[in-house]
């Protein structure tokens, strides 16, 4: 059996006194969409940071695709198929939104120490980033500023830019934030849809998103995995009720 | 049809129109003085042209880019001085010596971020300066006399005034189609998404060290020739060239032009120095009137004023 796309091992790191992470390990096979759950502290940004290759671990080991990369700097992993889309939206503000996602394809074709062709007349970059428009829906607003965007359609053009790099393994943090309930069903869709070609790691609030659409949740708390399983497992879970369900379910009894 | 005469447009065909015929002017009438002036307002376009490719388009807030004019002047002075006085070798060791300087000073201040950019950059112009000062045998404080401007084996006499004025303009024009093949290219791009949003470009896979680094050191080279030019149209070089108040002179035509637009440099330079000419003759106390000019502008338009020009519609 092949080993899965992304392998944590032992991931550790400290602020200070605070352990953030607490020998973290995790696996993601290919194909799956894999979520994390947690309360407020519970390390998942630390963590994503430290897959994204911003926060460098005090220990342990991260393997995507059987390859060490817990020393990678971040845009290597990028370039070996790891993309991420960011919690806080993060984009080119004064760019049109297909300069944005042409970036991104950019980014991947090879060395960009090209003096003297334009750019946006390029095919090769333009093409693949309307295409990837057209996957999250936002293909008629390709010409616009990108500042001018709605939250959502910024939300949708981050998960445009990572696809546009054919990523192997995709790191969504928190793709919900902030969003209007209607803006979140049409994201739960358009993930529905992208999860069927793509590998995901998911980090999320909204628990109705999570248990949609998640095949395995990861739960953590304090920097450690206290559970992780098939949705159903973890619904069930004893120490995920106490820890992290628990105060949920007490307001729908009470 | 409409779109091509935009006000913009044409106060730049405009401008371009006065530059290539104001030798006609001035040879029918005798007067020199004009051509003096433009010829250094062309010069200094150019250095504000090559600032603009690092602080306009990739947001590279440089605070010593009056050091390139300085090398470049330097490189020229002490070569005429050692006998050396062949543009061939003379031109090329400048741009190569600004070339050398930007790398370092790319190299160290580029990791660095916001204010301490800009500090470092200040430093090391400034460390440069100190040098200069401190060269005996070139003049130190009181700057060196070029008796022989760059020699080019009869294809160009760089004395003949309007030859000379002829070459910058050129030069300048040249400079100008470079950072509008460069900002549009792939590599563009790159140094634009950095200004944008750095972070964001190392995500997605760009190591954006190296394609700012060697913006920076294209601006360096650009604005190392037109230190060249200075020294030959002053026959003279020192120190002052690269005072610390003269790249703030660089950042302020730039932004009074317009940042991160194509002819913004040339715009600033020329409204700054005929204001600075004109004014100063009414009285010394010019800067009183261009500073809160400038506020204005910046205040009020943000593209400055190939920016504001942009935004009017043709009457």
């Amino acid at each position: 059996m092949a080993d899965p796309l992304l392998q944590i091992r032992s991931l550790t790191k400290r602020f200070g006194g605070v352990l953030a992470c607490d020998g973290i390990s995790l696996d993601v096979p290919a194909g799956e969409l894999h979520a994390i759950i947690g309360p407020n502290g519970a390390g998942k940004s630390t963590l994503i940071g430290q897959l994204a290759g911003e926060i460098s671990p005090d220990a342990g080991r991260i393997f995507f695709n059987g390859r060490d990369i817990t020393r990678l700097p971040t845009h290597r992993r990028s370039s070996l198929g790891l993309a991420r889309s960011f919690q806080i939206t993060s984009l080119f503000l004064d760019l049109t939104v297909l300069d944005n996602v042409a970036l991104a394809v950019q980014a991947h074709a090879g060395h960009s120490f090209r003096f003297w062709r334009p750019a946006r007349s390029e095919a090769k970059l333009r093409g693949p980033g309307r295409a990837a428009l057209a996957r999250v829906g936002l293909e008629s607003r390709a010409d616009a500023v990108c500042a001018n965007l709605s939250h959502g359609e910024h939300r949708q053009l981050e998960i445009a830019m990572a696809l546009a790099t054919a990523p192997r393994l995709f790191l969504l943090d928190e793709p919900m934030a902030g969003m209007g309930a209607d803006e979140s069903s049409r994201m739960i869709a358009l993930l529905g849809k992208l999860k069927r070609e793509q590998t995901i790691l998911l980090i999320e609030h909204d628990m109705d998103a999570v248990f949609r659409l998640a095949d395995r949740i990861t739960v953590l708390v304090d920097g450690r995995v206290i559970a992780s399983g098939a949705p159903d497992e973890i619904k069930a879970d004893a120490a995920v009720r106490r820890a992290y369900l628990g105060s949920q379910k007490a307001n729908h009894h009470g | 049809m409409s779109a091509f005469f935009t006000a913009r447009n044409v106060v730049i065909g405009a401008l371009f129109v006065f530059l290539a015929l104001l030798p006609v002017y001035v040879v029918t009438t005798g007067q020199f003085f004009p051509l003096t002036l433009f010829t250094r307002i062309v010069i200094l376009a150019l250095a504000a042209t090559s600032l603009n490719l690092i602080l306009g388009y990739g947001g590279m807030v440089s605070f010593g880019h009056a050091a390139y004019l300085g090398l470049g002047g330097y490189v020229v002075g002490i070569l005429a001085r050692e006998g050396i006085t062949s543009g061939f070798v003379q031109w090329p060791l400048a741009i190569g010596a600004s070339a050398l300087f930007a790398f370092v000073v790319g190299a160290l201040c580029l990791r660095a971020r916001g204010v301490y950019f800009i500090m470092i950059t200040l430093a090391f112009a400034q460390m440069i300066y100190y040098v200069a000062v401190g060269l005996d045998r070139y003049g130190g404080d009181d700057g060196l006399t070029i008796y022989r401007r760059s020699q080019f084996a009869g294809l160009l006499d760089l004395s003949g005034k309007v030859q000379f004025y002829y070459l910058c303009l050129a030069l300048l024009v040249a400079a100008i189609w470079l950072v509008s093949r460069l900002v549009n290219s792939r590599f563009g791009m790159v140094i634009q998404g950095s200004r944008s949003n750095d972070r964001r470009m190392q995500a997605i896979g760009f190591p954006t060290f190296r394609y700012r680094l060697a913006g920076f050191v294209i601006a360096g080279m650009m604005c190392g020739l037109a230190g060249a030019l200075l020294a030959n149209h002053t026959d003279f070089i020192s120190p002052a060239v690269m005072h610390w108040t003269r790249s703030g002179d660089l950042i302020v035509m730039i932004v009074l032009g317009g940042m991160g637009s194509l002819f913004g440099p040339l715009i600033g330079t020329v409204t700054l120095l005929t204001l600075e000419e004109g004014l100063s003759r009414l009285t010394e106390y010019w800067q009183i009137i261009v500073g809160p000019l400038l506020l204005f502008i910046v205040i009020y338009a943000h593209g400055g004023i190939e920016g504001a020009l942009a935004g009017l519609r043709r009457g």
